[in-house]
């Protein structure tokens, strides 16, 4: 029996243990003698939040498959266990050889959010790796991030000793074949990281010298060795039939937050929405192939034996084969008694149709993401929804028996004006309307239409890079006019309302937008406490508000500030396939609320078809 | 058909709690590609029970539950078949058909469990508890404030404890379980205690429950058979 890293007596006063015990089907066991190179995978945030990433199931399986790696996971511990660590003096273990990670080769680290950016302290602290890389020794493990955020890597770079930016498939077995070779040839740390920082898409912070101007703002961003590019490449597979999927993934214990199997059907978007990074980073689209995937969900449900299959991507319903493959998937799950779960469909007459053949009409609701709430702010933004898709696609679902139906807003759009808020209001009473039309004698009661509202944060890679945010104060007073309009509404009882919170917002503003002069205002707030800042239990924005009076740093130079043209971003030094030349297009597009057409209907020429792939090469393949 | 499962749960799979426990086994028998039996309904459920949840922090060598399935398999090959897609610390020990009618549901049929108390090193009590033992178990009467379905009431627990026995350097339990009465190892184990006069210490004994029984006696006579036992081999 493997020995755990925690008495009975931790284990059985804190919540939830089996968050720390490992030993889940399908978690993987090495020989520690018999591998080269221990990897720890790690989540910043609860167990049960990162045993929901397929990212870190793939990445597991791909390290998993060579008989030199031994990959593990870890995840934060909960306050309640964080403290005890603390107060006894324990380090920081892997679930699954519940070794300590100060021992391991590599610290994984995908940072997926950045709210999680203290828990990433949190993490090294607890497993007593010294937080600056510029301090770590051949002793410490190589810290490495990877994971969306690393699109601006920059207010963590003192923090990590490599990131890996792009998609996991394409490198990283050169990166640990490097790491043995180094290791065997008695290569100092600095040398090793030299050498990857010659491998594509991986970027070695101190290797890079930001300099700034006097407002601030950069100035150059340059290498400071020889023979490093001054460009990152971020990496893209381009055959996603072709590669690493996890056919037996981890299955937990308890329930984690997305308990089911995960299908990927395709990375990238077509749609071009201005605001979404995913969007534009993830280009070009690329579909799995149908065969593929029929042959991943058969073995997906048998190995792991969960009660759900999601078909995941950012739009389900633009893949080519949807038809083909849900025929499959619903013969195939009636078979087992498994359910599908059908995230981001568009709602239209076939999706409601498969709906209503794999989920419970009576307990499920309908999700529409019109993100705005008149035309001319979603032709703004690109969202390629109109108000007729929307009051159709309700009336449709009300038709076919569902009465909850749930609709998406950002507040604090670039050029948002209060009409734009209060047609918020009014869509969702146009929504309720097309209930009421429906006989009393066909409807069940009362319908319930519920309108969220989170505030928009700009991010790099995105047209909406150069927008400026709101003051704080300015969100919530948005926030209590969509409120109040919704209470002049006649079904005002059918309507529901809940919104975000803003001071996180204009902290995520600061972080994704940030340069390396933030990372001082991270370590200082961690210093103070702060921890859990996704949690709203646990966010404590005095700590942040300290921080950045203690470091000199203005938040408002971050959020409010308005970007020109010519600014050198300081994430300008990754080159993410799209041009920057296009995403200033779509800004001044935007302005004048131009459309642009999604990438089957016209390509626009944003840089991406130089990877000659994906949707790219589709109409002439 | 509806057969009986008897597993065990060991070493770190006594953190997981008895729900999870279930689904673990829900997803276990489609791994294992048994072909059981769904409820009718939009959101069709597997037709399990378990017959005693087990609770967080113990470990079993005699855990059960209740399952239909459409196609029936030997034994052997279920047996073959689960222990196959199993994790470190619950292997099932055993497959059995049972009868097919609500009175021979486990559940229904718990009356009586066995338990092993396991002092930690260095945390057994103070006194020769191996001589209390006895003396403990001569008393006409042990009250108690017992939880019952309402509220806590005073309850002489003394006829719900069927043994209670040193054996090598470890207790001994056999106590009344079930729907009509049940008794929980701590509880004696406090009482206990109380009867040494010495102060209970937190994490001081480890509870692991040996075998589940039903009675099959009369009311004057028991007598407990294992739920494994009126269950027979599927050839």
């Amino acid at each position: 029996m493997r020995k755990l890293a925690l008495s009975d007596e931790i284990l059985l006063s804190i919540e939830n243990p089996a968050r720390y015990i490992g030993g889940e089907v399908n978690s993987v066991m090495k020989d520690p003698e018999k591998v080269d190179i221990r990897f720890a995978m790690c989540f910043p945030d609860v167990y049960e939040i990162g045993m929901s990433h397929l990212g870190i199931q793939i990445l597991y399986d791909m390290f998993n498959q060579r008989d030199d790696i031994w990959c593990e996971r870890v995840y934060s511990p909960w306050p309640d266990l964080d403290q005890i660590l603390r107060r006894r003096n324990i380090p920081l273990f892997a679930l699954e050889s519940q070794d300590e990670i100060r021992k391991f080769d590599f610290l994984g680290i995908t940072i997926q959010y950045e709210m999680c950016y203290t828990n990433i302290l949190q993490i090294l602290d607890l497993s007593k790796i010294p937080l600056r890389s510029e301090d770590r020794t051949w002793e410490d493990p190589l810290v490495i991030g990877g994971g969306p955020c690393v699109s601006n890597p920059e207010p963590l770079a003192p923090f990590f000793d490599l990131f890996y930016i792009g998609e996991g498939e394409t490198v990283y077995y050169e990166l640990m074949d490097l790491y043995k070779e180094c290791k065997s040839a008695g290569c100092s740390r600095r040398e090793f990281l030299e050498k990857a920082a010659r491998i594509p898409g991986i970027y070695v912070p101190q290797l890079y010298q930001p300099i700034y101007h006097e407002d601030g703002t950069l100035e150059s961003f340059d290498p400071l060795v020889e023979g490093i590019p001054k460009k990152i490449a971020r990496q893209v597979v381009m055959d996603l039939s072709h590669t690493w999927y996890p056919r037996k993934p981890v299955v937990p214990f308890i329930r984690a937050t997305q308990n089911r199997a995960v299908l990927e059907i395709q990375r990238g978007c077509i749609r071009g929405c201005r605001f979404c990074q995913a969007g534009m980073i993830y280009r070009p689209v690329r579909e799995r192939d149908v065969d593929y995937l029929k042959e991943l969900a058969k073995d997906l449900i048998q190995n792991t034996g969960h009660e759900e299959i999601s078909l995941s991507s950012l739009s389900s319903s633009d893949y080519s084969h949807l038809p083909e493959l849900l025929d499959f998937l619903i013969e195939e799950c009636k078979k087992n008694g498994v359910n599908i779960s059908l995230p981001s469909l568009r709602i239209d007459a076939f999706s409601l149709d498969v709906m209503s053949k794999v989920q419970d009409v009576k307990k499920s609701s309908l999700t529409f993401a019109p993100e705005a709430g008149t035309q001319r702010l979603r032709n703004v933004i690109n969202k390629g929804l109109t108000e007729e898709d929307i009051l159709e696609g309700a009336a449709q679902a009300f038709a076919g028996g569902w009465s909850k139906v749930k609709l998406y807003f950002m507040l604090g759009l670039p050029t948002e004006t209060e009409e734009d808020q209060r047609a918020i209001a009014r869509l969702a009473e146009q929504a309720a309307r097309k209930y009421y039309e429906i006989p009393k004698d066909q409807r069940k009661g009362k319908c319930q239409i519920t309108v969220s509202t989170s505030f928009f944060v700009p991010k790099p890679f995105t047209p909406f890079q150069w927008a400026s945010m709101c003051p704080e104060e300015e969100y919530l007073s948005r926030a209590a006019v969509v409120r109040d309009e919704i209470k002049e509404q006649l079904n005002k009882k059918s309507i529901r309302y809940s919104w975000h919170e803003a001071d996180v917002t204009i902290l995520e503003g600061v972080l994704a937008r940030g340069d390396r002069k933030v990372a001082d205002v991270l370590l200082a707030a961690y210093e103070k406490g702060a921890v859990f800042d996704a949690w709203s239990e646990y966010f404590n924005y005095e700590y942040w508000k300290e921080a950045f009076a203690q470091t000199g740093i203005d938040p408002d130079f971050y959020t409010l500030r308005k970007r020109e043209k010519a600014e050198l971003f300081p994430w300008d030094f990754i080159d993410v396939q799209v041009a920057k030349s296009f995403l200033w297009k779509e800004w001044e597009r935007s302005m004048t609320g131009e459309v642009t057409p999604n990438c089957r209907v016209q390509c626009s020429g944003c840089g991406a078809s130089s990877l000659g792939g994906g949707v790219c090469i589709e109409s002439k393949s | 058909m509806k057969v009986r499962v008897k597993f065990e749960k060991t070493g770190p799979m006594k953190y997981i709690g008895h729900l999870d426990m279930m689904r673990f086994f829900q997803k276990a028998i489609r791994r294992a590609g048994i072909d059981v039996a769904y409820s009718e309904g939009f959101s069709p459920h597997m037709i399990m029970s378990f017959a005693y949840p087990l609770g967080v922090g113990m470990t079993s060598s005699g855990e059960y539950f209740d399952l239909e399935i459409n196609t029936p398999l030997s034994t052997a090959e279920m047996g073959r078949r689960f222990n196959s897609v199993m994790v470190e610390g619950v292997r099932v020990l055993s497959v059995r058909e049972i009868p097919d009618d609500k009175k021979n549901k486990g559940m229904s049929l718990v009356a009586a469990a066995d338990y092993y108390v396991d002092f930690a090193p260095g945390m057994e009590p103070a006194q020769d508890w191996k001589a209390a033992v006895s003396a403990f178990m001569a008393q006409p009467s042990v009250m108690m404030l017992k939880k019952t379905k309402r509220s806590m009431e005073e309850t002489d627990i003394r006829p719900m404890i069927y043994r209670f026995e040193v054996e090598n350097q470890r207790l001994f339990l056999q106590l009344a379980s079930g729907s009509a009465r049940n008794l929980k190892p701590d509880l004696v184990m406090e009482a206990f205690y109380r009867y040494m006069g010495e102060e209970i210490r937190p994490f001081a004994w480890k509870i692991h429950r040996q075998e589940i029984y039903a009675d099959v006696g009369t009311e004057e006579n028991r007598k407990l058979v294992t739920l494994e036992s009126l269950g027979k081999i599927i050839e």
